[in-house]
């Protein structure tokens, strides 16, 4: 592999897309993990969409 | 499937489960086939090695114009016909233009210096693209001001809207102006004007990049339409608490 004098040009430019688009799937992914631990969560705490309010539960 | 089915969230949350694994795939295989086609592209007989930087500039800049037109057409979708999901759709479009936007700067910087001597000029094409990126900025943050969906929706639909007058500013900055950034030679009048050993492995770069933003789109678009699903029950969570007053 011969990149010439212009290598660390190139080098610095596929490691920088590299991060971004390995920080974006991180991204993606954490977010994704967040939202289903927070929803399930909440649906162990009797908290659905269609369920009865608690308060009326105990009631 | 009907396309109007796609409106109801729990039917497109159903479809992208099914779609995202075959749509990384595709990616990674895209990828795959695109690096090595780039690795084994020859030099530029003018720029050498430094070409190869092209294979993830140029896709990165139509990808940055391409959120924000996606967002655009949201946006209408929001203000005009009030789609439940074209907010989604907007709103995750935005950090994804912004990286690709941002990629397409630092590339174009990191190519710039060794073949015109400097890493950044004041010039419209460079210029106009910076601007698509701090609109995008605005576009995040305006999102971020409002607590409630549907208005910050509106909100940021609007000033996409104005912001998309930058698009064809973009596009022909390097025709209505002199520019140092070289004009057109993939999309224009007359066909490309590049070497189909540097044209094919560009557009399978570009195919990749595409893949990788309709898989990370949908993956967010998931993610926000459960985010707001939390937010609905956080809400009648409180609702109901005792001496919430509900």
């Amino acid at each position: 592999m011969n990149w010439g004098p212009h290598a660390a040009f190139i080098g610095w430019a596929y490691g920088i897309a590299l991060l971004v688009v390995a920080a974006l799937i991180a991204w993606v992914a954490l977010d994704h993990r967040v939202q289903r631990r927070q929803l399930a969560k909440l649906e162990q705490q009797g908290v659905t969409r269609r369920a009865t309010p608690p308060r009326e539960q105990t009631a | 499937m009907a396309l109007i089915d796609l409106a109801n969230p729990t039917r497109f949350l159903a479809l992208a489960e099914r779609l995202l694994p075959w749509l990384a795939g595709a990616t990674a295989i895209a990828f795959a086939v695109g690096l090595h086609l780039t690795y084994g592209a020859p030099d530029d007989y003018q720029q050498g090695a430094t070409v190869k930087i092209m294979f993830i500039h140029v896709p990165s800049a139509w990808l940055g114009m391409f959120a924000w037109g996606l967002m655009s057409v949201a946006a209408l979708g929001t203000l005009v016909w009030r789609h439940p999901l074209a907010d989604v759709a907007a709103k995750t479009a935005a950090p994804l233009g912004a990286a690709f936007t941002f990629l397409c700067l630092v590339t174009g910087s990191l190519w710039g210096r060794p073949m015109w001597g400097t890493y950044w000029v004041w010039d419209a094409r460079l210029t106009s693209v910076l601007v698509l990126f701090i609109m995008y900025l605005g576009v995040i943050a305006l999102w971020r001001t409002m607590d409630d969906p549907s208005r910050a929706a509106r909100a940021a639909g609007i000033l996409t809207l104005v912001g998309a007058i930058n698009l064809p500013i973009i596009k022909w900055s390097v025709d209505w102006w002199n520019t140092l950034h070289q004009p057109a030679s993939v999309v224009k009048l007359g066909g490309p004007a590049i070497h189909s050993t540097i044209l094919v492995p560009l557009l399978v770069m570009a195919l990749a990049f595409i893949l990788l933003f309709l898989t990370l789109h949908l993956a967010a678009m998931r993610n926000e339409i459960l985010r707001r699903r939390v937010r609905t029950l956080m809400l009648m969570q409180a609702q109901a608490a005792p001496g919430s007053g509900a």
